[in-house]
C-alpha cells in the first residue's frame, strides 16, 4: 500500500521538500494540552481508545510546551490565567498552531463577566475555533484535521527565519 | 434553657448596649451588633465556657447599594459544645468601611476576610496579611460591589499583547 508499493516499483519517489516536510509535520502534531476547566475532560476523551487521537499522529500529549506544535486551549481563560497561557505559548518552538476549544475559549461562552477573557483571540493567534460546551471529541478531532489541512498547505521556508519571540508577559 | 436563650442571655448580660437587633427567622438565630465591639463579642463567644464558638465557618458581606448603612459584614460561627450555628452581623455606617479583624481569634477567618476585602473593599483592621484573594494585585476595583459593571471596566485587567 501507499509508499511501500512505490518503493518496490522504482525504489524512489519524486516530491518536493515542502510537501514531504509538511506531510511529516501534519502527521505528527504534538499537542500541548492546556486543559483549564471542563473542556479538558472531552480533550482527554479524545485520547481514549474509543476516539483515539493516535489515529492522527497526535497521541503524544506533552506536558512541556517545549516539545509541542499545537496548543489546545480547553477551558475558561480568566484574565489571571491569560498571562500563564501566553507564557506557555511563548515557550513553544515555531512553527506552532492553536485550537480554541469550546465556547469559553472562543468567546467567553456563558461567562459574560468581568473576570473571563471574552475570547482568547484577544491575546493569542487562534487557528481553529471549536463550537460546543463542551465540544464532543469528534469535534476536536475535526479541528485537528482542519489544522492538518492547514499544515499541509504550508511551505517549509515560511518558518525559516522566525526568531525566538521576546517574552513580554507582565507578572502581576 | 435552650441554646438560643442561653446565647441571647449571655450576650445581653455582657454587651447589652451593643446589640442592635436579634432575629430568629426559620430557626436561624442572627444577632446584629455594632461594628466597634465585633472583636470583643467574638472573643467572648469563643472563650466563654458555656458557649465555646470555636469554629468560624464564613465571613462575607452584603452590599445593600442604596441603604444608609451600605455594607453588612456577616460571620457564621459554630459551637461544637452546643451544636449550634450562629450568625453575627454588623452594619458599617460610613466610609471608610472598616471593621476589626477576627483573624487573631479564628485563624480560618484569615482568607475569608481577604476574600471579603477583595470583593467588597471592606478593610479589616489589624489583619496580618490583607492582600487580594482572587483578583490580581494592583486591580483597583471591588467586583461584588453593586456599582461595579458585570463586564468589568475595560482596560482595568491587563492582557498580554497578541503576537504579530
Ligand atoms: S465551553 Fe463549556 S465545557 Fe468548555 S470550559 Fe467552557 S463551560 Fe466548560
Amino acid at each position: 500500500m501507499g509508499l511501500e508499493a512505490k518503493l518496490t516499483q522504482d525504489g524512489f519517489i519524486t516530491t518536493t521538500i515542502d510537501a514531504i516536510v509538511a506531510w511529516a509535520r501534519k502527521s505528527s502534531v504534538w499537542p500541548m494540552p492546556m486543559g483549564i476547566s471542563c473542556c479538558a475532560i472531552e480533550m482527554i476523551s479524545a485520547a481514549d481508545p474509543k476516539y483515539d487521537i493516535a489515529r492522527f499522529g497526535s497521541e503524544v500529549m506533552r506536558f512541556t510546551p517545549r516539545q509541542c506544535d499545537l496548543m489546545i486551549v480547553a477551558g475558561t481563560v480568566t484574565y489571571k490565567m491569560a498571562q500563564v497561557v501566553r507564557r506557555i505559548y511563548d515557550q513553544m518552538p515555531d512553527p506552532k498552531w492553536v485550537i480554541a476549544m469550546g465556547a469559553c475559549t472562543s468567546s467567553g461562552g456563558m461567562y459574560r463577566s468581568y473576570n473571563v477573557v471574552q475570547g482568547i483571540d484577544q491575546f493569542l493567534p487562534v487557528d481553529v475555533y471549536t463550537a460546543g460546551c463542551p465540544p464532543r471529541p469528534e469535534n476536536l478531532l475535526n479541528a485537528l484535521m482542519t489544522i492538518q489541512d492547514k499544515i499541509s498547505k504550508t511551505r517549509a521556508r515560511d518558518f525559516q527565519d522566525i526568531l525566538p519571540q521576546k517574552l513580554e508577559v507582565e507578572t502581576r | 434553657m435552650d441554646n438560643k436563650e442561653l446565647i441571647i442571655q449571655k450576650l445581653k448580660e455582657n454587651f447589652s448596649d451593643s446589640i442592635v437587633e436579634i432575629s430568629d427567622f426559620r430557626d436561624d438565630l442572627s444577632i446584629t451588633i455594632k461594628p466597634n465591639v465585633i472583636f470583643d463579642v467574638a472573643k467572648f463567644l469563643k472563650e466563654n465556657d458555656e458557649l465555646l464558638f470555636v469554629m468560624c465557618k464564613d465571613v462575607t458581606a452584603i452590599d445593600w447599594a442604596t441603604r444608609k448603612n451600605r455594607f453588612t459584614v456577616v460571620y457564621h460561627i459554630y459551637s461544637f459544645k452546643l451544636n449550634f450555628n450562629l450568625r453575627l452581623k454588623s452594619n458599617l455606617e460610613a466610609e471608610p468601611y472598616q471593621i476589626e479583624s477576627v483573624t487573631s481569634i479564628w485563624q480560618s477567618a484569615n482568607w475569608y476576610e481577604r476574600e471579603t476585602y477583595d470583593m467588597y473593599g471592606i478593610e479589616f483592621l489589624n489583619h496580618p496579611d490583607l492582600r487580594r484573594m482572587y483578583m490580581p494585585e494592583g486591580f483597583e476595583y471591588h467586583p461584588l460591589r453593586k456599582d461595579f459593571p458585570v463586564l468589568g471596566i475595560p482596560g482595568s485587567l491587563p492582557l498580554p499583547q497578541k503576537p504579530e
